[in-house]
């Protein structure tokens, strides 16, 4: 080892600066981490106390309260929520099976070369901005409605147990199915990108082998990719009904925006998000401004568990790949 | 009937429903577009671009103080959540791959992905309009940044994760610091990516509505003052299609168009640049 060493002060003094930028690049790296992790802390913490005068006047009585009454200063969110929760599930139940046949057709039966063209359309259709589903709900979508589908399920439901009266009511167009069904078509292309991520993780052996001993298609995917890719699924599932539970615009426009509980689908309503979007701009300081803060902190709770499910589902099925 | 075509037979009708609800998506993506294109083009006219909203009652009209405005809370929201973004992408590549903070940090940004847009309005209508006393352009930024962040945060991530380890360690072997390799080395090599992903943040917060409506509010008149009230395309559109001027409807439909045409352009835009680029 006897090569010309470098000017030893010069080669150290380099190393010690450059020993302090470093320190310096991870902190600030590390303070702009901490932010995105401080502004949800914040979220919570800022719509807790804001929320609060509402929550010592009602106490836990506000989840379950049917009185929204802005004269009398008496709050409860038991409207807003079960507008969220209905719409949300009327949204699931026509969501997830298109999703899964829209899955199962490109992964499975698509021509290889029509797969990219369609799967980018779904998700074009998922980058349509909300406010543009509400405002085609309603002047598009709600008066074909209520002009041909709703008089047709009224009278085939009529006197049904149970079922008619959810099908009850005059067919306006606007309410509580309408937030639904356009709901729908919002979550659509979230849930069918999430189920043809997963069903393209299965590995091929596995359904080339169900292919080989005869299995239809049909019988592949529900015996062989279903299984396999589960947890994914679900994971899809929960993601797009965090969505919905959080959906502002395209309930909006469509739900008709009334404070009540009424048995029939059809029947005008209200869901947390849309409560916030028609009411806080307009709402006087005090019980009410803190009322709609803390039917916010409600959404913002029940959105987090959902997506936090959602998360650790899809996370799972994801990691399978390879294990 | 046999076993063997009652199975063709579920077979055939799993698979034409399958296809069903393929058409069933593209058609309602195709009717969504075709009433927006009818009712947004009859519109676009000269002045749609060179007038202000037009007073309740009033004739006309166009939308030029809201895509002045949108313009320019977008803009601020870009050069805000850009580097804030960038860098705590990088921090969760580069430093974080296993502390518990970079954990939670991970699954913090991913919840805000989804987090309902119109709690991220409150939250600045708390901390800022009213501490600070009024409705105003830099909320309505502030808003929209807390939505952009996450998008550029997890996909700068994701694609410095993507760079080979061989690349990061040949230049530290020349003795290059941490802080050259993570911005002259790794983030350059995928630049392609992360533009990709500030475009679809971009997509993303142009249409967001929600957290507008207690932040920028509305402004009727042209105005550049971010300080103030701010009028802004997506509640122009929500106001204007509630009310009973027709005038206004047709107004918002021109809005409706020109956000859709901006989202949709900017999202096939960043899959071509990125697709381009990750297959060369």
């Amino acid at each position: 080892m006897s090569e010309v060493a470098p000017p030893v002060d010069l080669h150290a003094s380099q190393v010690r600066k450059f020993k302090i930028q470093d320190m310096f690049f991870h902190q600030v790296t590390l303070v702009f981490a901490f932010i995105v992790l401080a502004a949800l802390a914040g979220i919570l913490v800022s719509l807790a106390i804001e929320a609060m005068p509402a929550l010592k006047q009602f106490g836990p009585g506000f989840l379950w309260s049917n009185v929204w009454s802005v004269p009398d200063d008496e709050f409860g969110a038991l409207s807003a929520i079960y507008g969220t929760v209905v719409t949300s599930v009327i949204a699931l139940v026509i969501a997830v099976p298109v999703s899964f046949g829209i899955a199962l057709f490109l992964t499975e039966t698509c021509p290889v070369w029509l797969r990219r063209p369609l799967g980018m359309a779904i998700e074009l259709l998922a980058g349509v901005p909300s406010i543009i589903y509400g405002i085609w709900g309603l002047f598009v979508f709600a008066p074909l409605f209520a002009a041909h589908v709703q008089p047709s399920l009224q009278a085939f439901f009529d006197g049904a147990p149970m079922i008619g009266s959810w099908f009850a009511g005059p067919p306006i167009g606007i309410g509580i199915l309408t937030a639904g069904i356009v709901l729908s078509l919002m979550v659509i292309p979230f849930v069918a990108s999430v189920m043809r991520d997963v069903f393209e993780t299965v590995p091929a052996p596995l359904k080339e082998s169900a292919y080989g001993i005869g299995c239809t298609t049909w019988e592949v995917v529900v015996n062989v990719v279903l299984p396999y890719t589960r947890v994914g699924v679900i994971g899809g599932i929960m993601l797009g009904l965090g969505r919905a539970l959080g959906e502002t615009m395209a309930v909006t426009f469509v739900i008709g925006n009334a404070n009540r509980i009424v048995g029939s689908l059809f029947a005008p309503g209200t869901s947390i998000a849309s409560t916030l979007a028609n009411e806080f701009g307009e709402a006087d300081p005090g019980l009410h401004i803190s009322s709609l803060f803390a039917l916010g902190l409600v959404l913002f709770v029940i959105t987090f568990i959902v997506l936090a499910i959602s998360r650790w589902l899809i996370q799972r099925g994801v990691n399978k790949q390879g294990k | 009937m046999s076993l063997y075509t009652r199975r063709i037979w579920t077979n055939r009708t799993g698979i034409a429903l399958s296809m069903l609800a393929m058409a069933f998506g593209l058609a309602a993506l195709m009717w969504i577009l075709w009433t927006l294109f009818s009712n947004g083009f009859a519109a676009l006219s000269w002045d749609f671009f060179t007038q202000d909203t037009p007073a309740p009652g009033s004739e006309g009209g166009g939308l030029r103080n809201a895509i002045v405005g949108s313009l320019m809370i977008i803009g601020v929201t870009t050069l805000v959540s850009t580097p804030i973004g960038i860098l705590a992408g990088i921090y969760l590549a580069e430093f974080g791959t296993t502390s518990k903070f970079a954990a939670t940090t991970r699954f913090v940004t991913d919840i805000m992905l989804s987090a309902p847009s119109i709690v991220v309005g409150l939250f600045v209508y708390a901390l800022v309009v009213a501490t600070l006393g009024g409705f105003s352009g830099w909320s309505g930024s502030l808003a929209l940044s807390l939505i952009a962040i996450p998008v550029v945060v997890r996909t700068t991530e994701n694609m410095l994760l993507l760079v080979p380890s061989s690349l990061r360690e040949a230049a530290f072997a020349i003795g290059a610091p941490r802080w050259q390799v993570s911005l002259k080395v790794t983030l350059r090599a995928v630049k392609a990516g992360v533009v990709t992903g500030i475009l679809l943040a971009i997509a993303r917060v142009t249409g967001e509505t929600a957290p507008l409506l207690f932040t920028a509010l509305n402004n009727q008149f042209y105005s550049t003052d971010m300080s103030q009230p701010m009028g802004n395309l997506p509640v122009v559109i929500f106001q204007f299609a509630m009310s009973p001027y027709d005038n206004w409807v047709s107004l918002a439909w021109g809005g409706a168009l020109l956000i859709a045409l901006l989202v949709l352009g900017i999202n096939v835009i960043a899959r071509v640049l990125f697709r381009k680029k990750s297959s060369d």
